[in-house]
């Protein structure tokens, strides 16, 4: 109990004092899970908002692939990104390994599948009728699907705030791919399991408190935009 | 009038059944023509295929060119659904989304917005949320969308039928001035009798994705093509009869054991033709009235069944026979199952169908 109540103490002064560690872990992790999840929006909101808007073959087998990577263990990115970007895999040139660009990769790849596949079942919920009111009123297919985009920006905007919530939270591929060095590297998640590996439980403690405010933000953001009204 | 929209062998195909089939329609210009058939009668695959929102096979003309573009053709027309179908935006925002897709600038666009709420009786909402509006504000607004693009035919799928009747009848008002004063070519579906008599002068009758009957409102309703057609357009008395004999003035038939004397003619060469006699134009008395009326008789009360500002009186006057009486009516003269009363209608008052339907 001793031990609880010293790394809480140590914690809150360490947050007062925005102590130098903790402050670099957090913009670290903010910096890398805030690209990645950009990345993810930017090009997963149009692949999801096309998947969820067409009908062709093999459409469902895709819409599947991409469930399958909602679920992706990040160990498995991990390594898949670490063989990627090693010094004699075929990105290796890029000499990315132990970099933040090699970590903003693997949590893209991480979040990506889950902005689309969000970003298509939003689409899709919305009423088809809609689709073929647009149309009437003479929109293109491109207006129609700006438009049903926009209609669909609150599931979007949870799309968005779940592939965040992902990769904010992973550590496998990061410490894989980012190899953990201080004030680089390190971020909110890695820098956790090493103080507690440490037994320095109030840097820890500080960490995670910040960590599960990021999360408790996400899912309030995400609470509001699931229970707007929608109109008739 | 010219038309401004013709449809040659248009069929439309769903789930790989065909639902409309229709050799020729012609919509004239200037016209309210209310396409009215039961539900599932492909009223609105009809529509949908005229405005080119569903694949269809045949031949769309719009101001005697066949409609290649399709997008620049529907900027031309507009739609207003059975649902108001609005964006989370606010009401203008909404209303105004025809002429924001038509690339018309935000002042403009928000003026004749403005202008089409305000013509459609709801004014004073455009600054609302769509999400705050009732089910009756909302259809308003859906229509009000359809009038601002100012299209040059206005289809409207059966766009009252979630209302409840005050605020329905007040919509048609509104929506019936709004289409008089412009002279709006409109396309109204509807299942509605009521409903297609006080918008539209032209009817055409579909059932089973055929039109079965398309002529003036009044025509359709005071002379049903087919048997179909007339119980659709509320012709319940429909009666086999035999033609007894005919002369210049009147053509007696028999229906049972009586004899009926009418003014319509047999169709050609049918000597058992169906006779359809509105019930509203059935009179019931206590005691035979020394009137004009051809055709009196003897029946009872079979029963007595108010249906909205009406009652449905069933009699047996030795063949089946309903009469719609008022309430009023009804309550004065104590009409109750059982009774012996006196029913009468005028010569010209039935029409004579063929028995089979002519295709």
């Amino acid at each position: 109990m001793d031990l609880i109540v010293q790394g809480l103490g140590e914690a809150a002064s360490r947050l007062v004092s925005l102590d130098p560690d903790v402050r670099e872990a957090t913009s670290a992790a903010l910096v890398v899970s805030g690209i990645a999840t950009m990345l993810s929006v930017v090009t997963g909101v149009p692949a999801g908002a096309w998947l969820g808007l067409s009908s062709f073959p093999g459409r469902k087998f895709l819409l599947s692939i991409v469930n399958t990577g909602m679920g992706l263990p990040p160990v498995v990115v991990g390594l898949f990104v670490a063989v990627l970007v090693w010094r004699s895999g075929p990105f290796g040139a890029l000499d990315w390994y132990c970099t933040r660009q090699a970590m903003v990769a693997a949590q893209y790849l991480l979040a990506a599948p889950t902005v689309v596949g969000l970003t298509a079942i939003a689409i899709q919920s919305i009423d088809p009728m809609l689709r073929l009111q647009l149309s009437a009123l003479g929109a293109t297919r491109l207006q129609t699907l700006g438009i049903l985009v926009r209609e669909a920006r609150l599931p979007i905007l949870t799309a968005a705030m779940a592939g965040f919530g992902a990769v904010i939270s992973e550590i496998g591929a990061s410490l894989m791919v980012g190899c953990n060095i201080k004030g680089d590297t390190r971020i909110l998640t890695t820098a956790i399991a090493l103080d507690t590996s440490k037994g320095e439980f109030g840097s820890a403690f500080a960490l995670a408190f910040i960590l599960l405010l990021l999360v408790f933000a996400v899912n309030a953001v995400t609470t509001w935009a699931q229970q707007r009204r929608r109109p008739l | 009038m010219a038309a401004i929209i013709e449809a040659t062998d248009l069929v439309v195909s769903r789930g790989g059944r065909e639902v409309v089939r229709v050799p020729r329609i012609d919509i004239e210009e200037g016209e309210t023509l209310a396409l009215l058939g039961p539900n599932g009668a492909g009223k609105s695959s009809l529509v949908f295929a005229l405005a080119s929102l569903l694949p269809a096979s045949g031949e769309l003309r719009f101001r005697g060119e066949v409609v290649r573009d399709h997008v620049a053709y529907r900027r031309r027309i507009a739609v207003a659904f059975q649902r108001p179908l609005l964006l989370d935006r606010s009401v203008l925002d909404n209303v105004a989304l025809g002429l924001e897709l038509r690339g018309v600038p935000r002042p403009e666009r928000e003026r004749r917005a403005h202008e089409a709420l305000t013509r459609i009786g709801v004014g004073s909402l455009g600054r609302r949320p769509a999400w705050a509006l009732s089910g009756g504000e909302a259809q308003r607004v859906s229509i009000a969308r359809s009038l601002a693009v100012r299209p040059e035919v206005l289809f409207l799928d059966e766009p009252f039928g979630g209302l409840d009747a005050p605020t329905r009848e007040s919509a048609i008002a509104d929506l019936g001035n709004a289409v008089r004063v412009d002279g709006l070519t409109t396309v109204l579906v509807t299942h509605d009798r009521d409903e297609a008599l006080s918008l539209a002068e032209h009817v055409a009758v579909l059932i089973d994705g055929r039109v079965r009957q398309a002529d003036r409102a009044e025509v359709v309703f005071a002379t049903p093509a087919d048997p179909d057609v007339a119980a659709f357009v509320g012709v319940e008395n429909i009666l086999p009869a035999r033609v007894a004999s005919s002369d210049d003035e009147l053509t007696h038939l028999e229906v049972g054991r009586h004899l009926l004397e009418v003014t319509a003619s047999a169709p050609p060469g049918e000597e058992f033709p169906l006779v359809g006699i509105p019930p509203d134009d059935v009179v019931i008395a206590r005691v035979a009235p020394a009137t004009s009326a051809r055709n009196t008789f003897d029946g009872r009360i079979l029963r007595v069944e108010p249906i909205g500002r009406r009652v449905r009186v069933v009699l047996d006057c030795g063949f089946p026979l309903v009469a719609h009486v008022t309430h009023r009516s009804a309550r004065e003269l104590g009409l109750r199952a059982g009774d012996d009363v006196v029913a009468s209608f005028k010569a010209t008052v039935p029409h004579l169908l063929p028995r089979h339907r002519r295709n």
